[in-house]
């Protein structure tokens, strides 16, 4: 019971029947489906879909603790406890992959993250409409081109006989070199590419953060008589620093992700030193090699440490900006 | 701002300079795009020893004609636009009513809905668990199961949830008084107001769709099945694995690295068709989706 200041008992008002006041309990509930039904209808194949789909191979996950057995099914299979992820931290090649997950994450972060704010400002400092125009058309297309093409390319530009690249070698004398091989060259090709691929789409969000701007910022620095240089100092790179610092949060949420399709299209196992990330080797070791157990192991162990990235990303993003992803 | 006149000597220099810039940045993303075009329509001969770099030399369109020649070619063209016009079509329809829905404010559990939505962005059961449950589903080896196991993502509905979100609600009051229903209310109000959102999330499947490739290779075994990206990626690599097929070719007007141009080609020109459609709409896409308040 509640107590008042002076210890007194609350004198509780004495209800009164309204008769049109809105119905209570179940019986508002199923006023309510008679009226919203349609809404309902309209939820239910995205949540069914969602527990079809997503939800379901989170309860699949277990296998992860179990000893799979294709003929026992998920469910009946026998739980070994943490079995799988002693054997995991005991693997090389999973250690391996995780050193090369963060370090192909990093070069990509730290060579690919300035790239697309640059483009940002230099397509900003263009006055001429067509050639902004037709620039950022070309740049933004290979985002647009799948995997498989952007490796093909790769493969046929860096091959040692027929290549472009060796050919451009060969003018300075230089021995054709095997690129594609080579464990040494994996990283420095992958991090290229993936800029050469995303980095004008990604300017986009700069340009937009850009295009916000108020343009009376611009006009009293004219007045002062700034250069076209001091404006992008002083002016659009210290409006624009939110957005970046936002990005940035972002992309470090997103370290684990990179792009494997890409590796599975581009390396081999000579180059599997360098090349082999978390979600390759889960490709391997499940999909190819049939240890589901063992590599859903490794798949949890990435989900959570990507989990715990990603909401604390969002919340700094949040406390930075009070804007967030969703 | 565009009169030159106004600038100072510096000014102009840094102008041009970025111009340049701008433009070498420009060139060598297009660069790639031209050797392989360039590649294609040459000379097996010439292209295996390196000497294609900018324009076709000894030009032949003998790898076109060899690619074109094969019915798997084919086969997995028509695959590629079954599964991009199916899936996409499924999309929508599981998108557009259930982010009607969640953007109605006397939806029951709105909030729980909409979490239940966003979670899937933040974590995912991973590649293993999904594809046992596609075998489980018994959704291996099938059209209908490629379709359907990729039709939703989580930032699409987010993207139309919020554009509807943003509708004003006097556009439906008049609809309303006439006792429309909420279907009749969807379809008749806020479908044709959201036409560029609609619009950009379909571009979005499709080129998701057309693009996709690593799971049609995992659930796809039967060959008649696959996408021209599995069908491109096979070839790519018995082409350049495939000692056997380099020595036949010593006599031939085409060689790996054209008949490996050729299919690229073959494969982008349909995304060069639909890229004046995507950048009209993915501007509006990603402002759209992209930052909720």
């Amino acid at each position: 019971m509640t107590m008042s200041p002076h210890n007194a008992p609350i004198v509780e008002p004495v209800p009164v029947e309204d008769p049109y006041a809105p119905p209570k309990g179940m019986d508002r509930v199923v006023d309510h489906l008679k009226r919203e039904w349609q809404l309902y209808v309209m939820l239910l194949p995205l949540i069914i879909w969602l527990l079809l789909f997503l939800y379901k191979p989170m309860y699949g996950l277990q296998v992860a603790f179990k000893d799979y057995s294709i003929f026992k099914g998920v469910a009946n299979s026998p739980w070994i406890g943490f079995e799988h992820f002693e054997t995991l931290f005991g693997n090389d090649q999973f250690i391996r992959a995780i050193r090369n997950t963060v370090i192909i994450s990093f070069w990509t972060l730290v060579i690919g993250f300035p790239v697309p704010i640059l483009l940002a400002l230099m397509f900003n400092e263009i006055l001429n409409a067509t050639y902004k125009k037709w620039s950022q058309t070309i740049v933004y297309l290979p985002h647009f081109i799948s995997s498989v093409i952007i490796a093909g390319i790769v493969i046929t530009a860096f091959s040692p006989s027929a290549g472009i690249v060796n050919t451009f070698l060969g003018w300075f004398g230089v021995e054709p070199i095997y690129f594609l091989t080579k464990a040494e060259w994996f990283r420095p090709i992958f991090v290229g590419t993936g800029i050469w691929q995303e980095a004008g789409f990604q300017s986009i969000v700069y340009l937009a953060a850009i295009a916000g701007v108020s343009p009376t910022l611009y006009e009293s620095a004219v007045v002062d008589g700034a250069s076209r240089w001091q404006m992008m100092w002083k002016i659009t790179i210290p409006s624009i620093m939110t957005t970046i610092i936002i990005m940035l949060i972002i992309r470090i949420g997103n370290i684990l992700e990179v792009s494997f399709e890409m590796i599975i299209l581009l390396y081999q196992p000579a180059t599997y030193e360098t090349a082999d990330v978390v979600n390759t080797f889960i490709y391997r070791q499940g999909l190819q090699a049939g240890q589901y157990d063992f590599a859903a192991a490794a798949g949890l162990f990435n989900a959570v440490i990507a989990f715990v990235l990603v909401i604390s990303a969002n919340a700094l993003s949040r406390r930075y900006s009070r804007t967030s992803l969703w | 701002m565009t009169n030159m006149n106004l600038y100072s000597r510096n000014d102009k220099m840094f102008v041009y300079l970025n111009m340049f810039l701008v433009g070498v940045f420009t060139l060598s993303t297009l660069y790639p795009f031209i050797y392989i075009a360039a590649l294609s329509f040459s000379s097996g001969f010439e292209a295996r020893a390196g000497n294609v770099v900018l324009t076709p030399v000894d030009a032949t369109i003998a790898a076109y004609k060899q690619v074109l020649s094969e019915p798997a070619f084919w086969r997995s063209y028509l695959n590629t636009f079954i599964y991009t016009i199916g899936g996409t079509l499924m999309s929508l329809a599981f998108i557009i009513p259930g982010a009607y829905a969640l953007s109605r404010p006397q939806l029951y559990g709105r909030r729980f809905w909409n979490l239940m939505v966003a979670f899937t962005m933040w974590f995912n059961a991973g590649l293993i668990p999904f594809f046992l449950n596609m075998r489980d589903l018994g959704l291996l080896d099938s059209y209908f199961g490629i379709i359907i196991g990729f039709a939703v993502n989580g930032f699409n509905v987010i993207l139309m949830r919020n554009f509807f979100e943003g509708v004003p609600s006097s556009f439906e009051e008049a609809a309303r008084m006439d006792g429309a229903n909420e279907f009749q209310v969807l379809w008749k109000v806020y479908m044709p107001l959201a036409k560029p959102a609609i619009a950009t999330i379909a571009l979005f499947c499709i080129v998701s769709r057309w693009n996709g490739f690593f799971w049609a290779m995992v659930l796809l075994q039967d060959q008649e099945k696959v996408p021209l990206q599995v069908y491109l990626r096979h070839t790519i690599a018995k082409l350049s694995d495939d000692q056997e097929f380099s020595v036949t070719l010593i006599d031939a007007p085409y060689s790996v690295e054209t008949v490996t141009a050729a299919i690229i080609v073959c494969s982008i020109i349909p995304v060069l068709l639909v890229y004046p459609f995507l950048q009209k709409y993915f501007n509006k896409g990603i402002m759209l989706g992209g930052v909720k308040e």
